[in-house]
């Protein structure tokens, strides 16, 4: 039988041995979504039919013996991903009907290695927001507690995977979005180096920070999905064109020697005790498997939620003033003038955050209030990496906690929006810094996840996954799923 | 502290993000921005005066590429997400009198 927490590496075997096949394994979750996504909402769109369609592709594949690494595998992505003809929305009601032409390049990377779309998962509207609570469609709910948020924005992602509604998920990162509610569900989630995998066809938050990644159960599995989405694509003009090693094969190079930076800043005011502490054992699972702690200073870093919320806006700000109403999204109900079919259309299509950070963009980038606000803003940016860049001259790897504390109930900061965005704090700065980073469970705390955060330098995902699959052989949080049936 | 966005600004903003001016919603409007900017406002706590701001975090060039067709999308199928749309054209209200 199979089981709904099983690894990818788990189900490539039981493939290929024919235990199961791509058929049944697609159906099995199929009829999984149908039974517990009333509950969970972590789901926007099914489409079994495509899914079928693919599984019975791959059971030919696997019958002839061209199997490709991921063939027959049922994931799911996160509804900012474009796939052609397939209702994409963002979380938007903006794109309720919003078809794509094309499928965003990580997505088609995925299924040309052989793996199953099952449907596409709810977040944030536009992956603004860290609890899922501002999707047009509802919020998705955390399986380990179905009053409390999943994280955000890849909230839906987050959810389906740790409920056992797909073997594994994507997520876009532009301020902790994969990592937070990688953390909030008991997750390996990971943020790539900006420009590792190619934003093409993915809907665009800010550009400068936004990276895509895999949302798995374990750090293996990391390895296998980031191989499958990573690499230079020419459609995407900040995509690096760097090689892609193949991270699943050197999970087993030894820890000794390896230094990690203990960030003083990352256990600042904030941070729950219990929490803390988790991370704290954590670290000495660390030093037994061979790494050398060192304490280290991002003194920057206190001022990472402040610059991020001038340059996430006004990126978004500029993306967003494409939906017009005109060539796709939602448009009004007759349109006086030009004026009115603009405003209207965008007043109703976009969620009151979405409006917020639109309107906060718009003041940053504004004249008179530019230099103030957006170059100040960037101007910290670059200390921030300069923090990062100094410490990686000591350091191999930086450890501290992915969140302040466990996920929170539904609708607890939904009156304190600033109490939510510090939610990001100790996330943020790997994307203004364009680092890899990368949250895996770590413990718990009444019932709940916890996440440990590990950012790394440049290109150095293999670093982050090699840590995490050693911590994960030493422990065991992350085999721990929730009770959901 | 002092709200940097008032009403009036406000209504300009609104007009430069092409989004409706809601007077029901501006009192919630306001203060929703303003806390933000008092978040942002912990920026002029650091010393900037010789850093040149950061745009791309790896500091990289964009790659340019040919200007050349790589491939095609059929327009109709384009269209099909269009709210409005007919004989190979997009409606709008009427613009010009």
């Amino acid at each position: 039988m199979t089981h709904p927490f099983s690894t990818l590496t788990q189900l490539q075997t039981q493939l290929r041995e024919r235990s199961i096949s791509a058929t049944e394994l697609t159906q099995f979750y199929l009829d999984r979504i149908a039974q517990l996504n009333p509950m969970l909402n972590c789901y926007i769109t099914v489409d079994n039919e495509r899914a079928l369609d693919q599984a019975r592709a791959a059971d030919q594949q696997l019958a002839q013996g061209s199997a490709a690494p991921l063939t027959g595998i049922p994931i799911s992505q996160k509804d900012i991903f474009c796939i052609e003809d397939q209702i994409t929305t963002a979380g938007s009601k903006m794109l309720a009907n919003f078809r794509p032409p094309y499928t965003a390049t990580s997505a088609s990377q995925l299924e040309q290695a052989g793996a199953i779309t099952l449907g596409k998962t709810n977040m944030d509207e536009f992956a603004m927001g860290s609890s899922n609570e501002t999707s047009y469609y509802g919020p998705a709910k955390n399986p380990w507690d179905l009053l409390r948020i999943p994280g955000g924005s890849s909230g839906g992602s987050a959810a389906a995977v740790a409920a056992g509604l797909c073997a594994a998920s994507t997520g876009t990162d532009t301020g902790g979005s994969i990592r937070q509610p990688a953390a909030m569900c008991g997750l390996t989630g990971l943020k790539p180096t900006y420009g590792r995998i190619s934003r093409w066809g993915m809907i665009a938050f800010a550009s400068s920070l936004d990276q895509a990644g895999p949302m798995t159960h374990t750090a293996e599995d990391a390895a296998l999905m980031l191989e499958h989405m990573a690499g230079y694509d020419p459609k995407d003009a900040t995509s690096l064109d760097e090689p892609v090693p193949e991270y699943s094969q050197n999970l087993n190079q030894p820890m000794a020697g390896l230094r990690i930076g203990v960030c003083r800043q990352f256990f600042s005011e904030g941070l729950e005790g219990a929490v803390e502490q988790s991370i704290r054992e954590a670290l000495k699972t660390f030093e037994h498997l061979g790494a050398t702690l060192i304490d280290i200073d991002l003194p920057h870093t206190p001022l990472s939620v402040s610059a991020y919320y001038v340059i996430a806006p006004a990126e978004c700000s500029a993306n967003l003033s494409r939906f017009d109403g005109i060539r796709f999204g939602h448009r009004c109900d007759d349109p006086t003038d030009l004026q009115d079919l603009y405003q209207r259309s965008r007043g109703e299509g976009f969620g009151n955050e979405v409006k917020k950070r639109i309107l906060v963009g718009t003041f940053a980038l504004s004249a008179g209030y530019y230099d103030a606000f957006y170059r100040k803003a960037q101007q910290v940016r670059r200390l921030i990496k300069n923090d990062f860049v100094e410490a990686f001259d000591h350091v191999d790897l930086i450890v501290g906690p992915t969140a302040p504390t466990p996920a929170f109930q539904l609708g607890e900061k939904l009156d304190n929006p600033v109490d939510m965005y510090l939610q990001d704090i100790f996330t943020i700065s790997a994307n203004l810094a364009g680092l890899p980073a990368m949250s895996i469970p770590a413990g718990q705390v009444r019932g709940l996840p916890v996440g440990l955060q590990l950012i790394g330098n440049y290109l150095q995902e293999g670093t982050l996954l090699r840590a995490g699959h050693q911590f994960q052989q030493a422990t065991d949080w992350h085999q721990l799923a929730p009770e959901i049936e | 502290m002092t709200e940097l966005v008032d009403e009036q600004l406000l209504k300009d903003l609104a007009i430069l993000a092409q989004l409706p001016f809601e007077p029901e919603q501006v009192s919630s409007t306001l203060s929703a921005i303003n806390e933000v900017l008092e978040l942002v406002a912990r920026l002029e706590d650091a010393e900037t005066a010789s850093v040149l701001p950061l745009a791309h975090p790896l500091e990289r060039q964009q790659i340019l590429r040919e200007d050349a067709v790589t491939e095609n999308i059929d327009r109709n199928q384009l269209s099909q997400n269009a709210p409005s749309f007919e004989d190979g054209l997009y409606f709008v209200p009427k613009v010009i009198e």
